[in-house]
């Protein structure tokens, strides 16, 4: 048993030495996390700053100024063109210089003063399908705002219902808040689980396995001799971009650190168990990075980091139950923003556990049947 | 007789080119690891895309609290029924709702107050709406479907004759080059730049580190082949299997998921060949600039693969971003492939699009396989 443990203990020192010993792979496997976690940070956002439109203005009164002159001061849109017909806007959307083009039909006013409605069209580019509903979403509300002060500075009768709105959790509906957490399993599960399916294929290409094989090592003792310097690494990287999330975004944390914490082992170790599956199967380093590749690809597609989960097909939302990404952002999500507890985590934080369970004894199998 | 050396040595140059391409290609087809990456991931990765990453929302889970039973109130909740865009679910209290929301069992809240029939006679009646907001992407537009089947109510009311008050102006919303407002329309072109990049950089930025590794890069120096003829011979097997995974999900988005085609299939090989091109240079400079598979690995990673997802204008707008971010994704080429697919596919030969973008991509190729021949000068130590 304390054979076993300093056996362990020496080839973990070993590991450490080789992911360590190079500067430049010390810098390569500490400095993009903190970089990628402060560029996709600001850039993964589905939050529109500025909206870009063309406006034409059929009507030129002084409602239509009005409604143009609000566009205008919402801080969001920026006006690239005034032209009086739509086909003369249409050349900036195709350039992609406009995301909408406003049109203001010529009865507007008229319709305003007879307490009718007034019209307006938008038309957005499809190019990007979301941008552009988000961007109609802007003016809508917009419109809304305008047609109640309208009514109100014109002695007309309110809105028979009005819509009040909220949103729990993250008050101003930034992605922001929900994107960088998500950040902290992403990053991490693919430099680690890289990292791992490398490191065995690494010793086989250089004929250094042959020498790990001879020596006294248990295949067990040889993968948590590879999984635990990976772990160390896995949970630095995370570190690294929580604090960048706590202290550069600011995004306040309203959970227990243990809780967070338990959640990044479980998924660690579970990404690391993927990654020695990996490793045990590929025979040369390319193997072991194209198989990595084609796990990761649908785990991070389908993990909610970009598009929720629910919307999904039911088939691949089979396939979500085995993605240990999909768990770490849901963990990361709801213990960062809402403050879930151990309990309210208990199937997630299992989910992991059994993967991470299942993984490494077959890893470890495909060890013991490979050396033959 | 000066003519005939020449023509003489490059005869000979193409035997070696020629031999250096017939020794990758075996090297290439050996592994089947690199079938899975040229056929199995394209057609994979679109079922993926096509199927999986719906950034369309729609079954919006609701909890609807009427705290009072009026025909108003069964109008209001009918009209969030009969929506497509949200899936009902009808509950006593808001305390019941909370808890639902909490267990993201629901991902709104509408709430319908007592005396709400009453109020609407007298134009101050109110409707709660609360959503989750940990995805604030699907909460705001959850947020404007709600006003809309609001808006379903008040029209159908008006429809029975009874006018009610409604919003005093008139939005008439169209979207072009993508009637349908289908997400899968921008992403499948999305797939290709990333099929692309995997193909094209992964794959090559191991090639060349290997040799280095292996120490049988010093075996090719001593041949009379140039560095550019074996990075030349390295490239075109590549080149080839990237093109096999570029046919292969053009095909499969336009068959499978009907995403309209508007500009020329010439236009669109002609620039992905750019792009591809692109993609392999950066992967055999990584590879030479490292001569490490793992540090390759690791960088190659860094520099195209997430960049060409979250930079590149595929899913997120880039023109949403800090301008110093904006800056940034000038530096990556997969920023200029995507808004070629995207106009291509969507929108037809824009030139105006078109020529900047490729301009570029055909500066950062030559740059970058230059970049490598210079990399793997013979010269040892």
């Amino acid at each position: 048993m304390w054979n076993s443990f300093r056996r362990t203990l020496a080839l973990m020192h070993k590991e450490f030495l080789v992911i360590l010993k190079d500067p430049r792979s010390r810098v390569l496997l500490f400095l993009p996390p903190i970089l990628q976690c402060l560029i996709f940070g600001y850039a993964a956002t589905y939050d529109l700053n500025t909206v870009p439109y063309a406006l034409v203005d059929q009507d030129r009164s002084a409602a239509s100024r009005a409604f143009a002159a609000r566009l205008d001061g919402s801080g969001i849109f920026t006006r690239v063109a005034s032209t009086q017909t739509t086909e003369a806007a249409a050349d900036y959307l195709l350039r992609g210089r406009a995301v909408l083009i406003v049109t203001i039909a010529a009865d507007f006013e008229k319709r305003l003063v007879s307490s009718q409605a007034g019209r307006i069209q938008v038309l957005a580019d499809g190019r990007n399908s979301n941008t552009a509903g988000v961007a109609q979403g802007y003016v809508a509300s917009i419109a809304t705002a305008f047609g109640q002060d309208w009514r109100a500075s014109h002695g007309l009768a309110n809105q028979a219902v009005q819509v009040t709105t909220r949103a729990w959790y993250n008050p101003s509906l930034e992605t922001r808040w929900n994107m960088i957490p998500s950040l902290i399993g992403a990053i991490t599960m693919m430099m680690t689980m890289m990292l791992t399916a490398m490191s065995v294929a690494r010793e086989r290409e250089e004929g250094t396995f042959d020498q790990l094989l001879v020596a006294p090592f248990r295949p067990t003792e040889i993968m948590i001799g590879k999984a635990v310097p990976s772990m160390a690494v896995g949970l630095l990287q995370s570190s690294l971009i929580f604090l960048v999330a706590l202290f550069w975004f600011r995004i306040p944390f309203a959970g227990s650190y243990a809780v967070f914490y338990l959640g990044l082992v479980l998924f660690l170790a579970a990404a690391i168990g993927m990654g020695l599956f990996l490793s045990s199967i590929a025979r040369n380093m390319q193997q072991a990075m194209i198989l990595s590749f084609v796990l990761l690809m649908p785990f991070m597609l389908l993990s909610g980091l970009m598009a929720p989960t629910e919307n999904m097909p039911a088939i691949l939302r089979y396939f979500t139950k085995i993605n240990p990404l999909q768990y770490a952002i849901t963990i990361t999500r709801r213990v960062y923003l809402e403050g879930a507890t151990l309990g309210q985590l208990l199937p997630d934080l299992s989910a992991l556990v059994v993967i991470a369970a299942v993984t490494m004894p077959i890893a470890a199998w495909f060890f013991r049947n490979r050396l033959a | 007789m000066t003519d005939a050396r020449q023509a003489g040595s490059r005869t000979a140059s193409a035997t070696r080119i020629a031999a250096l391409i017939r020794k990758e290609t075996w090297q290439l087809l050996r592994d089947p690891s690199s079938i899975v990456i040229g056929i199995v991931m394209p057609l994979a990765l679109l079922l993926l895309f096509g199927y999986g990453l719906n950034l369309d929302v729609k079954n919006v889970p609701v909890a609807i609290v009427m705290e009072e039973v009026s025909d108003d109130a069964r109008g209001v909740a009918s009209g969030f029924e009969l929506s497509d865009y949200f899936r009902v679910v009808h509950v006593k209290t808001m305390a019941e709702a909370q808890k639902l929301l909490l267990e993201h069992t629901v991902s709104a809240i509408v709430r319908i107050p007592p005396g709400f029939a009453r109020r609407v006679q007298s134009n101050t009646a109110e409707i709660q709406v609360i959503v989750h907001g940990a995805d604030a992407n699907t909460a705001r537009i959850s947020l404007g479907y709600a006003q809309g089947a609001i808006g379903t109510w008040i029209a159908r009311e008006a429809a029975r004759g009874r006018m009610l008050a409604a919003a005093s102006v008139s939005l008439e919303s169209r979207l072009w080059f993508n009637e349908a407002n289908e997400s899968t329309y921008f992403l499948v072109p999305g797939l290709i730049v990333l099929v692309v990049t995997l193909i094209g950089t992964l794959l090559t930025a191991l090639v060349v580190a290997r040799e280095w590794e292996r120490g049988t890069f010093e075996a090719l120096f001593v041949t009379p082949a140039r560095s550019s003829e074996i990075l030349l011979g390295k490239a075109v097997p590549y080149f080839i299997l990237g093109m096999i995974g570029f046919a292969l999900s053009v095909g499969g988005g336009l068959l499978l998921f009907g995403v309209p085609f508007r500009g020329s299939f010439l236009v669109l090989t002609a620039v992905s060949m750019l792009y591809l091109l692109v993609a392999l240079g950066i992967g055999l400079a990584v590879s030479s600039a490292t001569k490490s598979q793992f540090l390759a690995s690791q960088m190659s990673m860094t520099l195209t693969f997430l960049p060409a997802m979250m930079l590149s204008g595929f899913v997120f707008d880039i023109r949403s971003m800090p301008w110093i971010i904006q800056v940034v994704t000038y530096v990556f080429p997969a920023r200029y492939f995507v808004s070629l697919l995207q106009t291509i596919f969507l929108a037809g030969n824009v030139w105006s699009v078109i020529i900047p973008n490729a301009a570029v991509l055909a500066v950062m190729a030559f740059a970058l396989l230059a970049l490598s021949v210079r990399l793997n000068r013979k010269i040892i130590g």
